[in-house]
C-alpha cells in the first residue's frame, strides 16, 4: 500500500508541475505586450510596477515561473487589475457554491442510478432493462446546455414556479431554503447527467459480474438475491463505478459552468466566463489553475480509494 | 455427458451470425447524409438567406408556410440559420477529428507496433493529459488565444483530442499486432510500411470509424458549449450554439428559437453517437463470443 501510494504521489507531483507549468504559459499567448494587455483599462504606473513584481516580467522565463509559482504557493494570485480585488478572495468565495451543486447532483445520481442499475442488470435484455438502457442512451445525446435551456422554459416559464429561474439564487448563509430551491435545475442537469453514466457504466459491470462462479457459489450457499446484490455483485463492480465517477465530478467542476453562466450563479465557471468577457487575465490564470490542482488532487484521492475497496490493486 | 459435448461442438461449428445493423442504423447513417448534404449545398437550396429580415416585418412567427420553422426576433428565417449553423457544427467537428486522428492515429499504430521506449514515453504523456478535462484546456486556451477564429477551435479542439485518441487506437493496434496474420506477413519479408497500411489498418479500422463517430458527437457538443458561452464565432455567424444562446432572452415570447435549433443538435448527436455504437458492437469480437 504504502509503495502503490508512493509511486502516485510521485505521479501527482509531476502531473501538478505540468499542470502548473501549463497555467503560467497561458498569458504567453497574448498577444503584444502582456503587461499592456493584462492591465487593460487599469494601466497606470503604480499598476504596472505591481504587476512586474506578481509575474517577474522583467527577468526571463524561467525565474518567471519561479516566481509566479512561489506565490502561488502562498496562495497569492495578485489582484485583479480591472476592479482591484484580490484573485483569492474571488475564488474562495465562488469554490463553495460548485461543492454544494454538486454535492447535491451526486447524492442524487447515486441514489437513482444504482438501484435502477441493480435492477437492470438482473435480467438483462429484459423489458426494463432494455427501457433503462433506450433511455440512457437517449438522454447522452442531450449536451448540458440543451438540458438547462429546456427546463428553465418549462419550469420557470411555463409552470412559472417562483426563484427557480436565472438570476434566482441566494447564498446558503442568506436564505438555506431559497439557496436550494435556486440550485434544483442546475443539480438536476448535473445529477440526470451524471445518472446516465453512472447506469451505464455499473449495468454492464453487473451483468458481467453476476456471471461468475462466485455468484453461483454464493446462490448455491442460498444467500438471499438481495444479499448477493449488494454483498457480492456491488463491492466489485462498485471500482468501475468510482473510477467513472472520478473522471466525472471532474468534468462536472468544468462543465458545471454552462448551467451557472445560463442560471447567473455566481460559482467558478460564471466567475471564469465573466473574467474572460472583461478580459481579466490574472483571474482566468487563478481560475485555470485551481480548477486544474482540484481535478488532479480528485485523481488522486480516487485512487487511494481504489486501493482500500480492491486491496488487490495495491499489490504489484 | 456426450450430448452436452455433442452440443458444444455443434454451437462452435456453427457459423456465427451477427446481428445486422438495423433499420434505425440505416436512418441515422440517412440523417447524417442530409445533415452532411445540406451543410455542404445550403447555398444551392431554395431557403432564405440567413441574414435576410425581410424589412422586420413578420418577427418571431412561428412555423408557417413561407418560413418553414419560423423567424426569430430580428425575422430571419429560422430553418435557413440552423441549415447555415450545421456547416460551423460540422465543419469544426470534422476537421478537428481529422486532425487528431491523423495525429494522435499514426502515434497510436507506430507505438503499439514498435512498443519500447516510445511507447512507454507517449503512453505516460498521454495519461497526463487524460487526468485533464479537455474543455477546460479549450476555454483556457481560447480565452488568451484571441482574436477567436473557427480555425483556431479547431485546432485547439483537436490537440486536446488527440491523447485519447492516441489511447483508443494504440489499445485497438495491440490486439491487432500479436495475431498470427501479422506475424505470417513478417516471416514474409513485409515491410514494417506494409504491415502497418496493409495488415494493420483495415483492422482497426471499425474501431477507428466507431470512435470517429462518437469523437465527432462530443466535439459538436464542445463547439456548442464554446458558442453557448459566448466563446465561439462571432454573432453574425450563425451556430446552433450562440442561436440557442441569443434566443435565451426572447424564449417567453417566442420558444420555438430555442427548441428547433436544440432539437438539430440533439439528433444529429443521437444518430452519430447510434452509428458509433453499432458499428463498435457489430465488428466486437469479444463481445459476440459472450
Amino acid at each position: 500500500m504504502i509503495k502503490y501510494l508512493g509511486r502516485r504521489v510521485i505521479a501527482l507531483a509531476v502531473i501538478l508541475t505540468i499542470v502548473s507549468f501549463g497555467s503560467f504559459s497561458l498569458i504567453h499567448l497574448l498577444p503584444g505586450d502582456i503587461a499592456t494587455v493584462i492591465l487593460g483599462t487599469g494601466n497606470t504606473p503604480a499598476n504596472r510596477i505591481a504587476l512586474y513584481k506578481q509575474l517577474g516580467l522583467d527577468k526571463g522565463l524561467f525565474s518567471q515561473y519561479s516566481t509566479w509559482l512561489g506565490n502561488i504557493f502562498q496562495l497569492n494570485f495578485g489582484n485583479s487589475f480591472i476592479d482591484g480585488t484580490s484573485v483569492s478572495t474571488t475564488i474562495g468565495t465562488a469554490l463553495p457554491i460548485d461543492f454544494e451543486m454538486i454535492l447535491i447532483s451526486q447524492v442524487m445520481a447515486f441514489a437513482i442510478a444504482i438501484p435502477l442499475a441493480m435492477k437492470a442488470a438482473k435480467k438483462p435484455n429484459g423489458l426494463f432493462d432494455r427501457i433503462a438502457t433506450g433511455t440512457s442512451f437517449t438522454m447522452l445525446s442531450v449536451p448540458p446546455f440543451i438540458f438547462i435551456v429546456l427546463l428553465v422554459l418549462v419550469v420557470s416559464i411555463n409552470l412559472q414556479i417562483p426563484g427557480t429561474g436565472p438570476a434566482s439564487f441566494v447564498t446558503f448563509g442568506q436564505d438555506p431554503f431559497h439557496n436550494l430551491v435556486s440550485l434544483v435545475l442546475p443539480s438536476i442537469v448535473l445529477g440526470i447527467g451524471s445518472t446516465v453514466v453512472y447506469f451505464r457504466v455499473l449495468r454492464s459491470d453487473l451483468v458481467s459480474t453476476l456471471q461468475e462462479e462466485f455468484i453461483t457459489m454464493a446462490r448455491s450457499k442460498g444467500l438471499t438475491r438481495r444479499r448477493i446484490m449488494w454483498r457480492h455483485a456491488f463491492r466489485p463492480s462498485s471500482i468501475a463505478l468510482l473510477g467513472t465517477a472520478g473522471l466525472n465530478i471532474g468534468g462536472l467542476i468544468a462543465g458545471g459552468f454552462i448551467v451557472e453562466y445560463l442560471m447567473q450563479i455566481p460559482g467558478i465557471g460564471y466567475m471564469l466566463i465573466l473574467a474572460i468577457n472583461k478580459s481579466d487575465f490574472l483571474l482566468v490564470q487563478g481560475i485555470v489553475m485551481t480548477i486544474a490542482t482540484l481535478i488532479v488532487l480528485l485523481n488522486f484521492l480516487i485512487d487511494f480509494l481504489f486501493g482500500i475497496i480492491d486491496p488487490r490493486i495495491t499489490r504489484d | 455427458m456426450t450430448s452436452t459435448i455433442e452440443n458444444n461442438e455443434v454451437v462452435v461449428l456453427k457459423p456465427e451470425k451477427k446481428e445486422p445493423l438495423g433499420v434505425f442504423f440505416w436512418v441515422c447513417v440517412g440523417w447524417l447524409g442530409v445533415n452532411l448534404l445540406a451543410a455542404i449545398f445550403a447555398n444551392f437550396l431554395p431557403i432564405w438567406g440567413p441574414q435576410d429580415s425581410n424589412n422586420y416585418v413578420d418577427l418571431n412567427t412561428g412555423p408557417s408556410f413561407s418560413h418553414l420553422l419560423g423567424t426569430d426576433d430580428l425575422g430571419r428565417d429560422i430553418l435557413s440559420r440552423i441549415i447555415y449553423g450545421a456547416r460551423v457544427s460540422l465543419g469544426v467537428s470534422f476537421g478537428a477529428m481529422f486532425l487528431a486522428f491523423f495525429i494522435g492515429g499514426i502515434f497510436g499504430m507506430y507505438a503499439a507496433y514498435r512498443r519500447g521506449k516510445l511507447d512507454l514515453i507517449l503512453t505516460s504523456v498521454s495519461l497526463v493529459f487524460l487526468a485533464f478535462p479537455s474543455i477546460i484546456a479549450v476555454i483556457a486556451v481560447l480565452s488568451f488565444w484571441t482574436p477567436r477564429s473557427i480555425l483556431k477551435i479547431t485546432i485547439v479542439i483537436a490537440v486536446t483530442s488527440i491523447p485519447l485518441v492516441y489511447r483508443v487506437i494504440r489499445a485497438a493496434t495491440l490486439s491487432a499486432a500479436t495475431k498470427d496474420y501479422v506475424l505470417a506477413a513478417k516471416i514474409q519479408g513485409a515491410t514494417d510500411r506494409r504491415i502497418m497500411t496493409k495488415e494493420l489498418l483495415p483492422n482497426i479500422l471499425p474501431t477507428a470509424v466507431s470512435f470517429v463517430m462518437i469523437g465527432i458527437a462530443s466535439v459538436i457538443v464542445v463547439e456548442g458549449s464554446l458558442a453557448f458561452l459566448g466563446l465561439s464565432t462571432n454573432v453574425t455567424t450563425p451556430s446552433w450554439g450562440n442561436m440557442i444562446n441569443e434566443s435565451r432572452s426572447v424564449m417567453q415570447v417566442n420558444p420555438w428559437l430555442v427548441l428547433f435549433p436544440s432539437l438539430a443538435m440533439c439528433l444529429l448527436i443521437l444518430s452519430l453517437n447510434f452509428i458509433g455504437d453499432r458499428i463498435r458492437s457489430y465488428y466486437d469480437v469479444s463481445e459476440v463470443k459472450l
